[in-house]
């Protein structure tokens, strides 16, 4: 072989290296929503405790925390004291993803109910069209209505202070 | 009834690892074929690494149903991964376009197949050469 | 204190292995015979005291030693005392520990089986050895330790074992695999060996062949166990995901194949020799690289160990070291390996080149496709993923390509063949392959079938060839026991080997294109025709197994008027992990297995049931045993058995002449 082609694989092993190294620090998990930077979808779907018909134009006018959650999901219940805490904060409008409606009153009836208003989503469409892959997920949307966070997960101190709030302060 | 049967399920299907099984009717066997095909290509956005015909989370079982409801629609295929890279991302997508970001990966094994041949056919050059010296 | 002993003979293999990564080479490169003669026993010590230490593992899940973590983790007091055992290599501590066991059990051959070789040889290339144990063993102490207790307060049952797992194919799976990967070592270390001294001729291509082909033959059972195991436990009815798991395993096993071919060459005609050296560091370097991708979480994977950066960063500091320092010094060394070989454009060793070629072009693709999602994210592209349509993509035509050679190769001759009689008799195969391929999708009723004419036509244009070249090797030495006896055995391992790839993708074709699939609601009483049978659900019931409980259907099915076969499927719930696991019911036959597995429970007492017909789906893992074999077939010829009696001095002489 010449003189410079052995030491090509080197060379390749060495750039994987820098990837491999860099991919440690990554979560292969994670993934970034597909709605970051686009509007929440149109919906059309009712409150969960007054029935009223809810749309994109019902939804608060500042930032707030659109948070997917159900009765049977058992991470939700884990987060539930912290969104109860943050509601003091900010608005956080709950989507009741694929639940049934006594099911879900019963459960706010017993852990209390921190939501500035509850949509009321049993066959989870306005959940595919956000690209719920399941509960909870919480998402951080502008006061124009934008999305820009999404949080696959628990939502708790630290991640409120990692990601929620840096990213808040620049909305507001 | 049905709701309580459906949070059961759901609970079933949560912490489920095996396979999954619906009962779904199709027009023609066309169809049928291309809502196999797409549960192999479409890629279960919550699993390790799972397409939605595979995988039993309940997140493939919604996705399945959607892709089976857009095929009865008659939504084309490309139509329903559109539908699902708006709102999943390209990450659902097992057999990923040919654009920009992919296309080390799809030319990659060409390119190395014919840069070897290239050096495979130099290297029996050299060695036919040496033979035709020595027989002349 | 019985898992002390564990732990401490741990940490003494550690300290052995550390001497047997220094002494040696000291010994080498000081001339000084004493501590090149430690090799041997160090060796041999770090072999017993792994075992010591495996053993006292295996006791500890014997007896439910639950103040051990890695017991606790993965054992349960209902656990059967088999898949105990098996436990033992079920997660990442216990795996890692069969992984140096095996590395140190190979040491232990060559150090027996290497009386041929001369003594600076072995002693390095045990020392080579030793320093991958050592980085193994560091790796197990200072991050994964098997034997870290819980005390004093041990919990009084264990968390059970993962049920994907209880299975016998898990105890025979990961040691056939780890067997195959770990015997990759064997073959990096004498390229290795020949680097450090400088004796770059073809003397370590002889020595390593039958090590690399046992290694090669390992790896094949151990992936065909594999896919055989994902099969009829996970309950999908696939055979081959790939999953970056997987590709993990493959990616090997196509160089080290190329590197089986290649050593061919190196060995007979001296040539190709850097080349060979690279293949060699490759085979064993990917195996290594498998093991950082499958333990540190930088890919998903639906089978991947439980992910800790720390082990990542442990891990890609050893890749670095190893893979690092050994391309380096081949950089170095094989610049100056200088060959004039001579051969013509149709020879054997073209034709082998161009093996090399396609599985070279095969591995990088696999290994490009496994690691795009990684690159991407890396560049900050986001997450994309590349799944078994891109693999799919590649493969399928490399392979036509690659078999389309092989059928020319073993006919060929060495330096120059070209003379066209030789090939004669491949225009009847290729008359004969293209002829059936094309007739045999008819056969098969449905929709005619251009990939399975296609597909077929290639197994049989193999099959075919590899049975010409055993008739004229039969007709040459009169008769097919004389052939048996006095042929190579290589050339007999070869014929097998290659016969199993032509099974294999017969196989694929058959079940990839005619697999007969239904998904269907049943309950008591229903009846359903599957193929040319009809399928009875006539009871369900719920069963308790020692760990689970099972909800279980059983079917009759009827051939025609008369009861075929009566089988029960379940659906298992495991008591500690509350997992749900689908146990099909698989009837196995020559030409097609029927599948039967339940889904879920519908309304009204239903099951969703799913039934196939998969044809010639075994042929898929009787074709990989029959290449497995192979290689062990031609691993028993006589040459390498005389090595193994001969004396020292002679073979010395024997290698100073070549």
């Amino acid at each position: 072989m010449s003189r410079w082609a052995v030491w090509a694989p080197l060379a390749i092993f060495s750039i994987l290296v820098g990837f491999f190294f860099k991919g440690l620090t990554l979560d292969p998990g994670a993934q970034p929503s597909a709605l970051i930077g686009k509007p929440v979808p149109p919906f059309q779907l009712t409150d969960l405790h007054t029935g009223k018909v809810l749309t994109r134009q019902t939804l608060p006018a500042r930032p707030f925390l659109l948070n997917v959650w159900a009765s049977w999901c058992i991470t939700c219940q884990v987060e539930h004291p912290y969104l109860t805490e943050l509601s003091d904060r900010l608005p956080i409008v709950g989507l009741n993803y694929k639940d049934s409606e006594t099911a879900a009153k019963n459960w706010l009836a017993k852990l209390g109910d921190p939501y500035a208003t509850q949509i009321f989503d049993p066959s989870g469409r306005l959940g595919l069209d956000l690209g719920v892959a399941g509960a909870p997920e919480t998402f951080l949307v502008d006061s124009s209505g934008v999305i820009q966070l999404r949080i696959q997960g628990e939502v708790n101190d630290r991640v409120y202070q990692r990601q929620i709030r840096p990213l808040l302060e620049t909305l507001k | 009834m049905i709701k309580t049967l459906l949070v059961k399920m759901v609970i079933i299907f949560s912490i489920a690892a095996s396979a999954s099984i619906e009962t779904y009717q199709f027009d023609s066997p066309q169809q049928e074929a291309r809502f196999r095909q797409l549960g192999f290509e479409l890629r279960c956005p919550k699993c390790q690494n799972q397409a939605i015909g595979d995988s039993d989370a309940e997140i493939s079982g919604d996705l399945r149903a959607v892709v089976y409801r857009m095929i009865k629609e008659g939504a084309t295929d490309g139509e329903i991964k559109e539908f699902m890279v708006a709102r999943y991302g390209r990450f659902v997508l097992y057999n990923p376009p040919l654009d920009q970001q992919t296309i080390v990966l799809w030319l990659g094994p060409v390119a190395i197949l014919i840069l070897g041949g290239v050096l495979v056919l130099l290297r029996i050059r050299r060695s036919t050469r040496a033979l035709d010296q020595r027989d002349s | 204190m019985i898992p002390e002993i564990g732990h401490f003979a741990l940490v003494l293999s550690f300290a052995v292995s550390i001497c047997l990564a220094t002494f040696p080479l000291y010994g080498y490169f000081t001339r000084q015979q004493g501590f090149l003669a430690t090799a041997q026993p160090l060796t041999l010590l770090q072999g017993f005291t792994l075992a010591v230490s495996f053993g006292v593992l295996i006791y500890g899940f014997l007896t439910h030693d639950f103040t051990i973590k890695y017991v606790a983790d993965n054992s349960n007091l209902d656990l059967p005392w088999y898949f105990r055992m098996s436990a033992v290599w079920g997660a990442h501590e216990g795996s890692l520990l069969l992984w140096v066991l095996i590395l140190s059990l190979w040491g232990v051959a060559v150090a027996l089986f290497s009386r041929g070789i001369p003594v600076h040889m072995s002693a390095l290339v045990l020392a080579v050895m030793g320093i991958i144990g050592a980085g193994f063993l560091a790796f197990m102490l200072f991050t994964s330790n098997p034997f870290v207790r819980i005390l004093p307060f041990a919990p009084p049952n264990g968390a059970d074992l993962n049920p994907l797992l209880q299975d016998p194919g898990l105890i025979f799976h990961p040691p056939m695999l780890y067997m195959g990967y770990v015997g990759l070592s064997v073959a990096f270390a004498f390229a290795m060996a020949s680097l450090i001294s400088g004796e770059l001729n073809s003397m370590w291509a002889r020595w390593s062949r039958p090590w690399t082909t046992v290694a090669w033959a390992f790896l094949t059972l151990g992936i065909a166990l594999g896919s055989w195991w994902a099969y009829y436990e996970l309950g999908w009815g696939g055979w081959w995901f790939w999953d970056p798991v997987e590709n993990a395993s493959l990616i090997p096993w196509l160089v080290a194949t190329a590197l089986m071919h290649s050593l061919a060459v190196t060995e007979k005609r001296g040539l190709f020799r850097s080349w060979t050296l690279l293949l060699a560091i490759a085979a064993f370097s990917l195996s290594l690289l498998g093991t950082f991708l499958v333990r540190s979480g930088v890919l998903t994977s639906v089978h991947a160990f439980a992910n800790d950066p720390e082990r990542g960063v442990f891990i890609l500091g050893f890749l670095v070291a190893v893979i690092g320092g050994s391309l380096t010094l081949y950089a170095v060394r094989a610049s100056k390996v200088s060959e004039s070989g001579e051969f013509g454009w149709i020879s054997r060793e073209s034709f082998l080149l161009f093996n090399n070629l396609i599985l070279t072009v095969m591995a990088v693709s696999v290994l490009l496709g496994t690691l795009y999602p990684l690159l991407v994210d890396a560049m900050g592209g986001g997450k994309v993923s590349v799944g078994a349509p891109f693999f799919n993509a590649v493969f399928v035509p490399l392979t036509a390509i690659l078999v389309s050679g092989m059928a020319f190769g073993p006919l060929s001759k060495w330096r120059q063949a070209d003379d066209p009689r030789l090939y004669r008799p491949l225009i009847v195969t290729m008359i004969v392959s293209v002829v059936v391929g094309l007739v045999w999708p008819t056969t098969l009723g449905g929709e005619y079938s251009i990939a399975t004419a296609f597909g077929v036509t290639i197994a049989l244009w193999l099959a075919i060839a590899t049975a010409v070249d055993f008739v004229n090797k039969a007709r040459s030495f009169g008769g097919i026991r004389r052939t048996f006896a006095r042929v190579e055995r290589g050339m007999i391992g070869m014929w097998f080997a290659h016969l199993g790839v032509a099974i294999v993708i017969f196989g694929v074709v058959m079940v990839e294109n005619h697999t007969e699939h239904r998904d269907l609601r049943m309950g008591v009483g229903d009846r359903q025709q599957l193929g040319s049978y009809e399928v009875r659900m006539t009871d369900l019931s719920v069963l308790r197994g020692p760990n689970y409980v099972a909800d279980q259907a059983t079917f009759e099915i009827y051939r025609g008027d008369r009861l075929y076969k009566t089988v029960s499927p379940q659906k298992r719930r495991y008591n500690a992990s509350g997992m749900v696991m689908t146990e099909a019911s698989i009837d196995s036959g020559f030409t097609r297995d029927l599948y039967i597995a339940m889904g879920e429970p519908l309304d009204g007492g239903d099951w969703a049931v799913r039934l196939s017909v998969k044809p010639f789906v075994d042929w898929i893992w009787a074709g990989a045993f029959l290449m497995g074999l192979g290689g062990f077939i031609s691993v028993t010829d006589k040459r390498y058995r005389q090595r193994a009696v001969e004396k020292q001095p002679e073979s010395c002489v024997e290698g100073a002449k070549a």
